[in-house]
C-alpha cells in the first residue's frame, strides 16, 4: 500500500503548502542579515532588541498607531521585554513608570464626570486617537492599522515590517522615481537574488507618486495607474499613506546602540513579533515536551501491539 | 456481525442488577471488547478511531473556548485574542481547536479514500456509507460556521461568498439567504446564529456517529480483501485488545503530527487576512476558503459558462453541491461485484487518477483562476492601441512597448496602451478539465468499468489471504 501512503503524505504537504498563499505583486519580504532571534523551534526573543523596539514604538509608531490588545503589564510578564523575576508584572517599576507617563480614561467619578489620569499597568496601551474617524481625519483619510497582531496579519510577518520600513526608495525627486535606476540599491546592498530579478531590465519608465502617498516595493498594491512605462511590466509594490518614518538617529537608544535605520526597523519588528503572540516561546518549549512524551508513548504502544499480535497471522 | 451472540457475563452483583434493567455494559462489551473484527485490517482502517479522537477533541476544546468567547461583532475579534493572551493555556486550547479542524478533515479524507479503495460502500454497507456522507456534510457546515467566529476579514468575506451562493437559487434563493443571515446582510445577528449552530452541529455529528458505528456493527467491518467474514474463528479477532492497541498506536502517532502543527506551525494552515478584524467595506484581494474546501471551491469557480436557462453562478453552485451529492449515491453507481481495488487492476488506475484530480482541484482552488498554469503561455500578452480614424474605431496590436508608444504619439493619443492577455493554459482551464474527470469518474467510469473489467486474484477468504501472504513472506521457497 505504499502508493496510498504516498497519497497521504502528498495530501498533508499540499495542505501545508496551501497555507503559504502567495502575496500579489509585491517584493518578497526578507529578514535582517543576521536573521531573527525568535525563528525556529528553539528561537527566543532577544530581550535587548525587544526593549529597543518598544522604545521605537513609543517614540515613533505610537503617535499614529494603536496597540489596543496590549496592556502595560504585558511588558513585564514572563517573556516580555521588561520582565523582571523579582516583581510581578503589575509591580515592575519600569512597567509602572511607562504606564504613568501616559494619560488615559479612568472611568466616571461620583458625579458622572469623566476622569483622566496616569495609566496603571493594568490599562491598555493608550491609543493615539479617540476613534477611527479621528484617526482618519488626522491622516488624510487613511487609517493607521492597529499594530497588536500586525506581524500575523501580513505575509512575511516581522520580515515584512522590517522590509517595509527600510524599503522606501530614498531617491524620489519631485514625487517621481525613474527606472531603471541604481538608486534603489542604496538600502539594499545586502539584498540578494530578488533584487536583480524584480527590479531587472524589464522596468523602463517613471513612477509618479500620488500626493500624500509613498511608493514602497514591499507594500501589496498596484502601481499600474502611476506608471508611464510598459503596462506589462510594472514596478512591484504599491503606495501607502505612511511617509518613511525611520531616519538614522530618529531615536536615541537608552542602551547606547547606534540607531541606524536597519537597527530600528529590526528592533521594532522584533517587538511587534513578540506583541503579536506573547506566548509563542512558551508554546514552542511546551511542544518539545509534548512531542517527547507522545513519542515515548507511541513506542510503548508499538511494543504492546507486537506483543499482543505475536501469535496472530495477519 | 448480525448473528454474533453476546458473550458478556455480568461479573459483579451491580452488573447483574443493571444488566436486567439497562444492558449498557453488555452493549459496550459486545461493541468494543468482544466484537469480531477481521484480522487483516491495515493502518488505513485506524482512521475511524482517529476520527473519534478528533471529534472528542473538538468538542472538549470547543466547550472551553465557548466559555471565553463573545459572539458580538464588537467584541468577537478581541475576545479571541484575549483567549490567546490572557486565558491560562488559552493559546493551546484555541490552536488545538483551530488546527483540529484541519486534522479532522485530513483524517476524514483519508478515511473516505480508504472506503473508496476497498469498496467499503458496497452491499451490505450502503447505509453505513451514506451516514458517513451525512457526517462529512455536517463537518463542512460546522467548519464553515466556525470559521466565521474569529470575525476576521476572511471570516466575514468568506461567509459572504458562501451564503451568497444560496442567493443564486431561483425564486427561493434570496429568502433563504436572508433567513440564513437573519437579515439582508451579515451582521451581529448572523454571528450569533452561526455561533449557536456551530455549537449545535457537533452534537448532531456525534449522534450520526453513533448510527454510523451501529451500521458498522450490523454487517461488520469490511477489510482490505473485500471478502466477507466466512468463519468467525479463523477470519476474525476480538476488537479488544487487538484493535484497541493498534488504533491506540495509530492515534498517538497522529497526535504527534497534530502536536507538530499546533506547537510549531499553528498559523501555517490559516490565512493572514483573518488577523485583520472584519470590515464590510474592505474586501480582501483574494477570498479563499480553508484548504479542506479548496477542491469544491475550484469546482464552483470552474463553471463560468451558462447552460440554457441556467446561468453560470447557479450552474457552479449545482456543480459544487453535486460533487458532494454524488458521494451519497456512490453505492448505486459502482456496478462491480468485487469490492477491493486490490483485485481490480483497471479500476485502480482510474482511482489514482481520481486522487490526483482531487489534489489538483485543491491547487486550482488556491490559485487565482487567471494565473498561468506551469508557465504554459502560448502567445505573449500584447499591447493594444485603440484609435479613431475616418473608418471608425480600430485597434492596432504591438509586442514592443516603444513601437506602441510611438504609434500613440503619432496619432496624438495620450495615456497608456492597454494590455490584451495572450493565450495561455490558465488554472481555470485546468480546473475545468479536472472537474470533468471528477464527474465522469462517478457517472461514467464507475458504472461502466464494473461491467467490463475482469477482476484478478480475489481470495476465497480472509484467513486464506493472510495465510498465503505470511507463507510467501516468511519462506524463501519458490512458489509451486
Amino acid at each position: 500500500m505504499t502508493f496510498l501512503r504516498k497519497i497521504s503524505v502528498a495530501t498533508l504537504s499540499l495542505g501545508l503548502a496551501f497555507g503559504a498563499y502567495a502575496a500579489g505583486g509585491a517584493k518578497h519580504a526578507h529578514p535582517p542579515e543576521a536573521g531573527w532571534s525568535f525563528d525556529g523551534a528553539f528561537g527566543d526573543f532577544d530581550k535587548d532588541a525587544m526593549q529597543r523596539g518598544y522604545q521605537v514604538y513609543r517614540e515613533v509608531c505610537s503617535s499614529c498607531h494603536s496597540m489596543k490588545l496590549l496592556s502595560y503589564r504585558n511588558l513585564g510578564e514572563k517573556g516580555g521585554p521588561f520582565y523582571d523575576p523579582d516583581y510581578p508584572a503589575n509591580e515592575n517599576p519600569l512597567v509602572k513608570a511607562f504606564a504613568a507617563e501616559d494619560e488615559v480614561y479612568k472611568g466616571l467619578d461620583d458625579v458622572g464626570d469623566e476622569i483622566y489620569g496616569p495609566a496603571s499597568p493594568a490599562d491598555r496601551f493608550r491609543s493615539p486617537y479617540a476613534n477611527d474617524n479621528a484617526a482618519r481625519a488626522a491622516n488624510a483619510g487613511a487609517l493607521p492599522p492597529d499594530l497588536s497582531v500586525i506581524t500575523k496579519a501580513r505575509h512575511g510577518g516581522a520580515s515584512y515590517i522590517y522590509s517595509l520600513l527600510i524599503g522606501y526608495p530614498e531617491a524620489i525627486f519631485d514625487g517621481e522615481l525613474v527606472f531603471p535606476d541604481e538608486l534603489l540599491e542604496d538600502r539594499e546592498h545586502h539584498d540578494d537574488e530578488h533584487h536583480g530579478a524584480e527590479f531587472g531590465s524589464d522596468l523602463h519608465g517613471t513612477l509618479s507618486q500620488p500626493v500624500g502617498q509613498y511608493y514602497n516595493p514591499y507594500f501589496p498594491g498596484d502601481t499600474t495607474s502611476q506608471w508611464d512605462g510598459d503596462p506589462r511590466h510594472v514596478p512591484p509594490g504599491g503606495f501607502l499613506a505612511m511617509a518613511p518614518q525611520l531616519v538614522a538617529g530618529r531615536v536615541e537608544y537608552i542602551d547606547g546602540t547606534e540607531a541606524t535605520v536597519e537597527q530600528m526597523a529590526s528592533d521594532v519588528a522584533t517587538f511587534l513579533a513578540w506583541a503579536g503572540e506573547p506566548k509563542q516561546v512558551n508554546r514552542k518549549s511546551a511542544g518539545l515536551k509534548v512531542i517527547a512524551f507522545l513519542s515515548i508513548f507511541a513506542l510503548l504502544l508499538w511494543f504492546s501491539f507486537h506483543q499482543i499480535w505475536r501469535d496472530v497471522e495477519h | 456481525m448480525s448473528e454474533h451472540k453476546s458473550t458478556y457475563v455480568p461479573g459483579t452483583g451491580f452488573e447483574k442488577w443493571l444488566d436486567r434493567r439497562l444492558p449498557l455494559v453488555r452493549l459496550a462489551y459486545d461493541s468494543f471488547v468482544d466484537f469480531p473484527t477481521p484480522k487483516n485490517l491495515n493502518y488505513w482502517y485506524t482512521f475511524g478511531g482517529i476520527l473519534a479522537f478528533c471529534l472528542a477533541t473538538q468538542i472538549l476544546t470547543g466547550v472551553v473556548l465557548a466559555m471565553h468567547y463573545t459572539p458580538t461583532t464588537d467584541l468577537a475579534f478581541a475576545s479571541v485574542e484575549r483567549i490567546m493572551r490572557d486565558v491560562p493555556y488559552g493559546w493551546l486550547i484555541r490552536y488545538i481547536h483551530a488546527n483540529g479542524a484541519s486534522m479532522f478533515f485530513l483524517a476524514v479524507y483519508i478515511h473516505m479514500i480508504r472506503g473508496l479503495y476497498y469498496g467499503s460502500y458496497k452491499e451490505p454497507r450502503e447505509v453505513l456509507w451514506v451516514l458517513g456522507c451525512v457526517i462529512f456534510l455536517l463537518m463542512i457546515a460546522t467548519a464553515f460556521l466556525g470559521y466565521m467566529l474569529p470575525w476576521g476579514q476572511m471570516s466575514f468575506h468568506g461567509a459572504n461568498v458562501i451564503t451568497g451562493l444560496f442567493g443564486a437559487i431561483p425564486i427561493v434563493g434570496e429568502p433563504i439567504q436572508t433567513w440564513l443571515l437573519g437579515g439582508p446582510s451579515i451582521g451581529n445577528q448572523t454571528l450569533q446564529r452561526f455561533f449557536s449552530l456551530h455549537y449545535l452541529l457537533p452534537f448532531m455529528i456525534a449522534g450520526v456517529v453513533i448510527l454510523h458505528i451501529w451500521a458498522l456493527h450490523v454487517p461488520g467491518n469490511n477489510n482490505p480483501t473485500g471478502v466477507e467474514v466466512k468463519d468467525v474463528k479463523k477470519d476474525t479477532v476480538p476488537f479488544h485488545p487487538y484493535y484497541t492497541v493498534k488504533d491506540g498506536f495509530a492515534i498517538v502517532v497522529f497526535m504527534i503530527l497534530f502536536a507538530g502543527v499546533v506547537f510549531y506551525f499553528p498559523a501555517a494552515l490559516g490565512h493572514t487576512d483573518n488577523f485583520i478584524e472584519a470590515n464590510p467595506l474592505v474586501t480582501p484581494a483574494h477570498i479563499v476558503p480553508e484548504w479542506y474546501m479548496l477542491p469544491f471551491y475550484a469546482i464552483l469557480r470552474a463553471i463560468d459558462f451558462s447552460l440554457g436557462p441556467i446561468d453560470a453562478k447557479l450552474l457552479g453552485v449545482i456543480a459544487m453541491f453535486g460533487a458532494i451529492a454524488l458521494l451519497f449515491v456512490l453505492p448505486w453507481l459502482d456496478t462491480s461485484k468485487v469490492k477491493s481495488m486490490r483485485y481490480r487492476p483497471t479500476a485502480r488506475y482510474f482511482f489514482y487518477g481520481f486522487i490526483a484530480v482531487g489534489l489538483g482541484l485543491g491547487v486550482c482552488g488556491a490559485k487565482s483562476p487567471d494565473d498561468v498554469f506551469a508557465g504554459l503561455q502560448i502567445t505573449p500578452d500584447r499591447l493594444v492601441v485603440e484609435y479613431t480614424d475616418s473608418n471608425g474605431t480600430a485597434q492596432a496590436f504591438y509586442d514592443d512597448y516603444d513601437e506602441a508608444k510611438a504609434a500613440m504619439v503619432q496619432r496624438g493619443l495620450s495615456g497608456q496602451p492597454s494590455v490584451e492577455k495572450g493565450r495561455a493554459v490558465r488554472y481555470i482551464h485546468v480546473a475545468k478539465a479536472l472537474t470533468l474527470y471528477y464527474f465522469l469518474y462517478f457517472l461514467l467510469i464507475m458504472p461502466l468499468l464494473g461491467l467490463v473489467e475482469r477482476p484478478q486474484g480475489e481470495p476465497e477468504s480472509i484467513h486464506k489471504s493472510v495465510f498465503k501472504k505470511s507463507k510467501t513472506a516468511s519462506a524463501a521457497v519458490p512458489a509451486e
